[in-house]
C-alpha cells in the first residue's frame, strides 16, 4: 500500500517534474512572449504615430500650398480623395476663369439690355418735349420756319442717304455712348438679373433684323425730330410773338417815359396850369401804365425765352444729329431775342434814368414852390393861394413885410448861393463821383450785358460753323459712301462677268465632250466594221497560207526523209564496222564512216554535235570489241590479284610479297553477280574482280568498267589500260547507239503514216 | 600497264642479280685479298649487293611515274621505247 503510494507519489512527482520544466519554459516563454509582445507592441505604436504624424503633416502642408498638394494628387494614388475629404475641392485655381468668363459674358448682355432700355428712354423724352408747356400755335415766324423746314428736308435726306447704303450692324455705338452713364448706374442694380443671363454669347444679328432696327431706328429718328421740332417751332413762335410784344410795350414804355419827362419838363417851364398838370398826370398814369405793361410782358417774354431755351436744352440732350441745324437755329434766334430785349430795356433804363433826373428836378422846384408858398402863407396867413393875383389888395404892412421877407429871403438865398459857390466844387466833385459810381455800374452792366451777348454770339457762331463742318462731313460721307457702293457694284459686275465666263466655258466643256463622245462611238462602229471585214480577209489568206505552207512542208518532209534515212543508213554502217573487230585487234578506223554520218546529218546540230563527239582514238586507230576486252580482263585479273594488297602509299617489296602471298592463298568466287548497291566491304579487290568478270560474263561492259574502276593503289594503275580501253569502247558505242536511236526517230518523223 | 608491270619485275630481279653476284664477286675479292680468305666479306658484299637491289627494286616500285631512260645508239636506227606513264 506504502510502496503503492510512493509508487504514486513518484510517479506524480515524475509527471510534475516533467510538468514543471514545462510551465516553467511556458511561463518563461510567456514573459519572454510578453517582453516581446511588449517591445512589438511599443514599435507598432511608434510606428502608427509615425506614419499619422507624417499624414497629418503632410495634409496641413497640402492646405497650406496648392503646388505641394498637386504633386501630392498627382504622385500618390488615392491622395487626392483623402485630401478632398479632409480639406475640401481643391480647386481654386480653376475658379477665377470660370469667373472671369462670367464676368466678360455680362457686360455684352448687359449692353444689349441697355440698348434696348435706351431705346424706350428716348421714346420718353419726345413724349415729354411734347408735353411741354403748351403754347398756342400762331402765325409762326417765317424765318425758324424755313430753317426748321430746310433742316427737316436735309435730315430726311441724309436718312435717305443712309437707307441706300446698308451699313455695318453697329447701331447700338450711337446709343450706348449717350447711355453708358446709365449703365453704371443700371449696373449696380441689377447684377443678379444679369447673372443668370450672362452664359447667353453675343451673336451677329442677321441682315434683316439689322434692317428692322436701322428702319426702326430711322422711323424714331425721324419722329424725334419731328416732335422736337414742332415742339421747336411751337416754343419760337411764342417766344418771339411774347418777345415782341415785350419790345412792343418796351417801345411804348419808353415812348410813355420820354413824353413824360417831356410834359414834365415843359410843366417846369411854363406856368402852372391845371390842364398841364392834368396832362402830366395823365402822361404820369400813361407812363405808369406802360412801364407795367412793359414789365408784365417782359417777364412773359422771359418766361417765354427761358422755356425755349429748356425746350433747346432738352432737344440737345437728345443728341439727335438731325435736329442739330433747328436747335442751332433756335438758339440763334433765342439769342437775338434776348440781344434786343436787353437793347430796349437798356433804353428803357436810360430814358428811366433821366425821367429821373428830370423828376427829382421838378420834385425839387416843387418843394421850393411849397416851401416859398408855405413862408408866403406864414407872413401873410389870409392871402390863399394864387398871390400873384392878389397885387392890389395887399396892405403897405404886409408889402413891407413882404419885401422885408423878401429882402431876408434875398440875402439868405445870397448867403446860400455864396456858400453854394463855394461848395460848388465839392458838390461838383461829389455829384461828379456819384456819376461815376453809377457809370461804373452801368458800364459794368453794360459791358456784362455785351460781354454775354459776344459770348453768346460767339457760341452760336462756334456752333453754326460747327453744324456747317458737320454737314460738310456729312456730305463727304456721303460720297464716300457713294463710292464705295459704286465700287461694290463694279466689283459685283466684275463677278457676274467672270461667273458669266465661268459657266460659259462649262458648258462648251460639257458640249464638246458629249460631241466627243458621239464621235468616238461613231468611230468606233465604222473601226468595228473594218476590224471584221480585216479579220475575214485574214482568214482566207491564212488559210491559204496554210494551204501553201502545208504543201510546202509536205515538200520539205519528204526532204528530210530522205535525209534521214541516209543518216539513218550511214549511222547502220557506222554500227557495223563496229562489229569488224577481231578478237585481239581493234576495229577499222571509224574515221571514213564517222565522216560519211557528219555528211549526211546535214544541219542537224545534235547530229553533228554527236558525230564530232567520237573519240579520236576510235576514229583514228578503232576500237576494241567487247569479246577482245573480256579476255584480256582475265587475264589481267591474276596480275590484280597478285598486287591487290598494294595501295598508293610507299609501299615496300615485302608488301608486294605479302600481297603475293594473299593472292596465292586467297580464293574468290570466280562470278558473282553484284549488288544493287555498293557497300564498302564490296570495294576489296577480289570481290570486285568477281562482280566485274561476272558482268563481262553477262555482257554489261558499263558495269563491269564502273566496278573496275573502283580498283585503288597497284591494282588501278594495272587495269589502266584496260579501262582506258573499256571506256573508249562504251564510248564509241554509245555514240553509235544515240546516233542510231536518232536516225530511227528522225526516220520515224518523216515517215508518213500509211 | 600490266606489262610494265612484268617489265619492272624484269628489271627489278635482273637488276638484284646482277648487283648480289656483283657484291659477291667485290666481297670475295676482299676476302681474298684482304681478309684472310674469310667467308665473312663474301656473305657482306652478296648482302651489300642483295640490299642494293632489294632498295633498288623497292625505290622502282615506290615511284611507278618515274621513266626510265634509254640509251640508243645513234648508228643504230631503232624505235624509241617510250614507257609509258600509268
Amino acid at each position: 500500500m506504502l510502496r503503492v503510494c510512493l509508487r504514486g507519489a513518484n510517479a506524480t512527482a515524475r509527471r510534475n517534474c516533467g510538468r514543471t520544466p514545462l510551465t516553467n519554459l511556458q511561463h518563461c516563454r510567456h514573459y519572454t512572449a510578453g517582453e516581446t509582445s511588449g517591445g512589438a507592441a511599443k514599435v507598432v505604436a511608434a510606428g502608427l504615430v509615425t506614419v499619422g504624424g507624417g499624414i497629418g503633416g503632410a495634409i496641413l502642408y497640402a492646405k497650406w500650398d496648392h503646388k505641394f498638394r498637386a504633386a501630392v494628387e498627382k504622385n500618390v494614388p488615392y491622395s487626392d480623395w483623402l485630401l478632398g475629404l479632409a480639406l475640401g475641392p481643391a480647386s481654386q485655381d480653376g475658379g477665377f476663369p470660370v469667373k472671369t468668363q462670367m464676368e466678360i459674358a455680362q457686360p455684352p448682355s448687359m449692353m444689349e439690355k441697355q440698348m434696348k432700355t435706351s431705346k424706350a428712354k428716348p421714346e420718353k423724352k419726345v413724349k415729354e418735349a411734347a408735353e411741354s408747356p403748351a403754347k398756342e400755335t400762331g402765325p409762326v415766324p417765317a424765318q425758324p420756319a424755313q430753317s426748321l423746314e430746310e433742316a427737316s428736308a436735309e435730315a430726311t435726306h441724309i436718312i435717305s442717304a443712309i437707307s441706300e447704303v446698308p451699313s455695318v450692324p453697329a447701331p447700338c455705338d450711337t446709343e450706348a455712348a449717350a447711355v453708358k452713364e446709365e449703365c453704371k448706374e443700371t449696373a449696380a442694380v441689377q447684377p443678379d438679373t444679369e447673372s443668370p443671363a450672362a452664359a447667353e454669347p453675343i451673336k451677329e444679328r442677321p441682315v434683316e433684323e439689322v434692317a428692322a432696327r436701322l428702319a426702326q431706328q430711322d422711323q424714331e429718328e425721324q419722329d424725334i425730330v419731328a416732335s422736337i421740332s414742332a415742339s421747336l417751332e411751337e416754343s419760337l413762335a411764342s417766344s418771339a410773338k411774347a418777345t415782341l410784344q415785350a419790345i412792343g410795350a418796351q417801345e411804348a414804355a419808353l415812348q410813355a417815359i420820354t413824353r413824360h419827362t417831356h410834359k414834365l419838363k415843359e410843366a417846369m417851364e411854363a406856368e402852372e396850369k391845371s390842364a398841364q398838370w392834368k396832362d402830366l398826370e395823365a402822361a404820369l398814369a400813361d407812363r405808369t401804365g406802360a412801364v407795367d405793361d412793359a414789365g408784365a410782358a417782359l417777364l412773359k417774354a422771359n418766361e417765354a425765352l427761358d422755356s425755349l431755351k429748356s425746350v433747346i436744352d432738352k432737344s440737345k440732350g437728345l443728341k439727335a444729329s438731325a435736329v442739330r441745324p433747328l436747335v442751332l437755329a433756335a438758339e440763334e434766334n433765342l439769342h437775338n431775342m434776348v440781344v434786343d430785349l436787353d437793347k430796349v430795356v437798356t433804353k428803357v433804363q436810360s430814358a428811366e434814368s433821366e425821367a429821373k433826373i428830370v423828376s427829382q428836378y421838378s420834385e425839387l422846384v416843387n418843394e421850393a414852390k411849397q416851401q416859398f408858398q408855405r413862408e408866403v402863407s406864414s407872413l401873410t396867413p389870409e392871402i390863399q393861394a394864387n398871390w400873384k393875383g392878389l397885387t392890389g389888395k395887399l396892405s403897405v404892412d404886409d408889402l413891407n413885410a413882404l419885401i422885408a421877407h423878401a429882402h431876408r429871403r434875398i440875402d439868405q438865398l445870397n448867403r446860400e448861393l455864396a456858400e453854394q459857390r463855394v461848395r460848388e466844387q465839392i458838390h461838383i466833385d461829389a455829384a461828379l463821383e456819384q456819376q461815376k459810381l453809377e457809370d461804373q455800374k452801368a458800364l459794368e452792366k453794360a459791358v456784362n450785358t455785351s460781354l454775354q451777348h459776344f459770348k453768346e454770339e460767339a457760341r452760336l457762331e462756334q456752333e453754326r460753323k460747327l453744324s456747317e463742318l458737320r454737314e460738310v462731313m456729312e456730305a463727304e460721307m456721303r460720297t464716300q459712301l457713294r463710292r464705295q457702293a459704286a465700287a461694290h457694284t463694279d466689283h459685283v459686275q466684275d463677278v457676274l462677268k467672270v461667273q458669266d465666263q465661268e459657266l460659259r466655258a462649262e458648258a462648251e466643256q460639257v458640249l464638246s465632250s458629249k460631241m466627243l463622245e458621239q464621235e468616238t462611238c461613231y468611230r468606233q462602229l465604222s473601226q468595228e466594221q473594218l476590224d471584221n471585214f480585216t479579220l475575214d480577209m485574214n482568214t482566207a489568206y491564212a488559210r491559204l497560207k496554210g494551204m501553201e505552207e502545208a504543201i510546202d512542208s509536205h515538200v520539205v518532209a519528204e526532204e528530210q526523209a530522205r535525209k534521214a534515212h541516209q543518216l539513218w543508213l550511214s549511222v547502220e554502217a557506222l554500227s557495223y564496222t563496229l562489229k569488224t573487230a577481231d578478237a585481239d585487234s581493234p576495229t577499222v578506223p571509224l574515221e571514213s564512216a564517222a565522216q560519211v554520218v557528219r555528211d549526211s546529218c546535214g544541219d542537224s546540230d545534235f547530229a553533228l554535235a554527236l558525230a564530232s563527239a567520237l573519240p579520236e582514238q576510235s576514229l583514228q586507230r578503232g576500237v576494241y570489241s567487247e569479246a577482245s576486252l573480256r579476255a584480256r580482263f582475265n587475264s589481267l585479273r591474276s596480275l590484280v590479284r597478285r598486287v591487290a594488297l598494294i595501295d598508293e602509299s610507299h609501299n615496300s617489296l615485302y608488301q608486294y610479297f605479302l600481297s603475293y602471298l594473299q593472292a596465292v592463298l586467297l580464293f574468290e568466287a570466280k562470278q558473282e553477280a553484284p549488288p544493287a548497291h555498293l557497300s564498302s566491304e564490296d570495294l576489296d579487290p577480289f570481290k570486285l574482280l568477281s562482280y566485274a568478270s561476272y558482268c563481262l560474263e553477262h555482257g554489261d561492259l558499263e558495269l563491269a568498267a564502273k566496278l573496275v574502276n573502283q580498283l585503288r593503289g597497284e591494282a588501278r594503275r594495272v587495269v589502266e589500260d584496260w579501262l582506258t580501253e573499256a571506256r573508249l569502247t562504251l564510248e564509241t558505242r554509245q555514240v553509235i547507239s544515240l546516233l542510231s536511236a536518232y536516225a530511227n526517230a528522225v526516220g520515224l518523223g518523216t515517215t508518213q503514216a500509211p | 600497264m600490266a606489262d610494265e608491270y612484268g617489265r619492272k619485275w624484269d628489271r627489278c630481279l635482273a637488276d638484284t642479280a646482277l648487283k648480289t653476284v656483283t657484291g659477291l664477286g667485290v666481297g670475295i675479292v676482299f676476302s681474298v685479298l684482304l681478309f684472310k680468305r674469310r667467308t665473312w666479306p663474301v656473305s657482306l658484299g652478296s648482302g651489300f649487293g642483295l640490299g642494293m637491289g632489294y632498295a633498288n627494286c623497292q625505290h622502282d616500285f615506290r615511284s611507278p611515274y618515274l621513266i626510265h631512260g634509254h640509251m640508243v645508239k645513234v648508228n643504230q636506227i631503232q624505235y624509241t621505247v617510250l614507257c609509258r606513264p600509268a
